[in-house]
């Protein structure tokens, strides 16, 4: 039987020889209409990703990590949605395509695993159909073809007895095990960049290892660029190249991973840092939770979008925003008027009464809420730590 | 039994000592004409004033478990003792008088409450169900407990869930479960479902309110590092059984199970410098239907022997308050401790 000829009008040139970095996004805006408002969800995002490296996006659930990837993607609702500046893929502006020259990038080129691997995979299909799909799709192959490919994507991706599995559905996988299958949906083709959209999320810890393992084996293996997007900072500590972290829409900070970790500059990374419960600490060590929530992007704060939530907000923060900004290293961005140095504010240092924290008598509520707000609470009923 | 972690010295012998007495817990499900285990003879205590931590994978039994002990999951066999009542011996009015003494929270916050009933109704119906208190008293135990876990009762208590985000819920279901002045709160993956900054308010709030109410905890959870920062003794489960359990300090210094060692292994940690780890496991859990035979984790365990396929370990003490189920414990105690 003859290949399904597929048009394929697009030419992926080899760009990590000649021209610079896989992917490039300037200034992307995306917001949504809204009954209540235009919710600007995606504020001005630049980033770069080269060929082979591994880019972790980190945010809070509402700071646009998610809606950034869907927009990188061009995976948007097609109504009420307004988005701006431009994606450059493998050569391409991605942002210039329509629908159908897109569908000839996705899973070919670049491809998404989603968070949930049960509403994102068809639950009456068989697995090895799902996977057969794109290859049948991109790369015409024919059935027979297909089939011996998807198993050996199953088993690449650590599934056993793969000429059994893939005539097995969806629900009768676990949820690690469906990941996987995700991920051979993913990998089938041979994408040059996987945005992984909290690939992990909802999976045990000793399954998030294993995936997390497997994906960064496949990514050497293959030399993928992979887009990790997590509210996580544990999980992109050990696995990315660079981290972006997003808040209110914006990147707050940007820099090669060691550097993030090591010299930390913005005061909202380091509060997500030490959110985090750490094995070392001895039990009933009291975290360091952030106070408040992230701030309504219909109307977002004036000022630093951080401030109200900020232990070290000074007037300034409140009036204008700060811009994306390095000091010495050209590598390290971030968005802070009085950036970390050594762990250390250099706000000056007259404490400063921090919205979240407003000292109450114990028992009342903190920062009482407004109507869009009910409940700016703080991480503590008695505002004991915030001292 | 002794336990170096337990401090209450203050309460007459052990039994008082002791709030929860869980012996030879089993549940079964049928699947067909199959009969499942998911909770396969579980002994253990929850002392007055502790937060017990019981961490396993999905699938091990641990909310299996958490539910059995608030009796909305009926035990095949054994006993849970509470005060001197078996749980599972009680039927109707007793044993709805005895949930108020026992509450739960769940892991889905938003689906846990009811999207269309207003917040102060909804933390209201604990008291409304038992008719406590006139409706005077119990809105102003609405407006306490509201307050008390960091909602604030004015602008919050005429909305509805759908509202909220899912911390907030998490809190609204916490005030919830204090209406009724509970002695005992199970916990069943209370910040799972939560990002990392927003579990650390509810894993604060719940430290904050057990001391406040004098509460005992049994916390369900996966992660190994949210259950330690809670707990002050950890239970491990693996398939239906207690493989390890000891003071939560204790067991992060001195893990004796392989399968602790595993859990520990796979925690990400927010470090780039960590090495990462390649103890972490391989393959899942094995079918509940079909266990293994002699030790149930032997078929992902790196240090498996024969004899591991051939006898079961029982759960034996390697330190006061340490016990294991291995019959070649790892780490400072396993050294010469085979049984």
């Amino acid at each position: 039987m003859a290949r399904r000829s597929t048009s394929r009008n697009l030419e992926f040139k080899d760009v990590g020889t000649d021209s610079g970095p896989l992917l490039v996004v300037e200034d992307l805006h995306t917001s949504f209409r809204t009954g209540r408002g235009t919710v600007r969800a995606v504020d001005g995002v630049s980033l770069e990703v080269s060929e082979g490296k591994t880019l972790g996006i980190v945010g809070e659930s509402g700071s646009g990590k998610t809606v950034l990837s869907r927009s990188i993607m061009g995976l948007l609702p097609p109504r009420d949605v307004i988005r701006s500046g431009t994606v450059h893929f493998g050569g391409h502006e991605l942002t210039a395509m329509d629908e159908t020259q897109l569908r000839e990038v996705w899973g070919a080129e670049l491809s998404m695993i989603f968070q949930d691997p049960m509403t994102a995979l068809n639950p009456v299909k068989r697995i090895g159909v799902q996977i057969a799909e794109s290859l049948v799709l991109h790369l015409g192959m024919d059935k027979k073809e297909s089939r011996s490919t998807a198993i050996e994507l199953l088993r690449s991706v650590g599934i056993p007895s793969p000429e059994e599995r893939v005539r097995w559905y969806p629900f009768q996988l676990s949820g690690g095990m469906r990941q996987r299958v995700m991920i051979a949906i993913a990998l089938a083709c041979a994408p040059r960049l996987v945005m992984a959209d909290e690939p992990t999320t909802g999976l045990d810890v000793t399954v998030q290892a294993q995936i997390l393992d497997l994906l960064a084996h496949l990514q050497r293996e293959r030399h993928m660029a992979v887009i990790l997007v997590t509210h996580d900072l544990g999980v992109v500590a050990g696995r990315a190249d660079d981290i972006i972290v997003m808040y209110a829409g914006r990147v707050v900070e940007r820099a090669p991973t060691r550097t993030l970790f090591n010299d930390t500059k913005m005061p909202y990374t380091r509060a997500l840092m030490d959110s985090i419960p750490r094995l070392a600490d001895p039990s009933g060590t009291r975290l360091n939770a952030i106070g408040g929530r992230p701030p309504d992007l219909i109307n977002p704060p004036t000022g630093c979008r951080f401030a109200p939530r900020c232990q070290y907000t000074q007037d300034k923060c409140r009036e204008s925003e700060p811009p994306l900004r390095t000091v010495g290293s050209p590598d390290h961005l971030f968005a802070c008027w009085f950036p970390l140095v050594d762990g250390v504010s250099t706000a000056p240092a007259v404490p400063v009464t921090v919205g979240h924290s407003a000292p109450t008598s114990p028992g009342t509520p903190t920062g009482a809420g407004t109507a869009a707000d009910p409940s700016a609470a703080g991480d503590t009923p008695s505002g004991e730590d915030d001292a | 039994m002794s336990d170096a972690t337990t401090m209450t010295d203050t309460t007459t012998g052990p039994t008082r000592d002791v709030v929860l007495d869980v012996k030879d817990l089993v549940v079964e499900f049928t699947s067909g004409r199959q009969r499942v285990q998911a909770v396969s003879g579980l002994t253990f205590q929850v002392r007055r004033g502790e937060t017990l931590g019981l961490v396993g994978e999905s699938g091990c039994g641990k909310s299996t478990t958490g539910r059995t002990l608030v009796q909305v999951q009926e035990a095949t066999s054994g006993t849970i003792d509470y005060q001197g009542l078996d749980l599972t011996q009680l039927k109707g009015g007793k044993l709805r008088q005895m949930r108020t003494k026992i509450q739960m929270i769940f892991q889905d916050p938003i689906s846990s409450l009811n999207p269309r009933r207003r917040i102060k109704d909804i933390v209201a119906e604990p008291l409304v169900i038992w008719g406590k208190g006139t409706k005077e008293e119990r809105a102003t135990k609405v407006r306490e407990m509201l307050e008390a876990v960091g909602i604030d009762p004015d602008t919050a208590g005429d909305r509805r869930p759908g509202e909220f985000s899912g911390g907030q819920c998490q809190r609204i279901s916490i005030a919830r479960a204090l209406m009724a002045d509970p002695d005992l709160l199970i916990c069943d993956e209370p910040v799972s479902a939560l990002d990392v900054s927003v579990q650390a308010q509810i894993l604060n709030l719940l430290a904050d309110l057990k001391s406040r109410f004098q509460l005992t905890m049994v916390f369900i959870a996966h992660d190994l590092a949210v259950v330690k920062n809670v707990s002050d003794r950890v239970a491990v489960m693996y398939l239906g059984k207690l493989v390890e359990i000891a003071g939560s300090d204790e067991l992060y210094q001195a893990a004796a199970h392989p399968y602790t060692e595993a859990l520990l292994a796979s925690i990400p940690e927010p470090d780039p410098d960590h090495a990462s780890d390649h103890r972490a496991l391989t393959g899942e859990l094995p079918s509940p239907l079909d266990p293994p035979s002699g030790c149930r984790f032997r078929t992902r365990c790196p240090y498996a022997q024969d004899r591991c396929a051939s006898e079961e370990p029982l759960l034996r003490e390697l330190a006061p308050g340490h016990q294991v189920a291995c019959h070649f414990p790892v780490g400072p105690l396993g050294a010469g401790a085979t049984a």
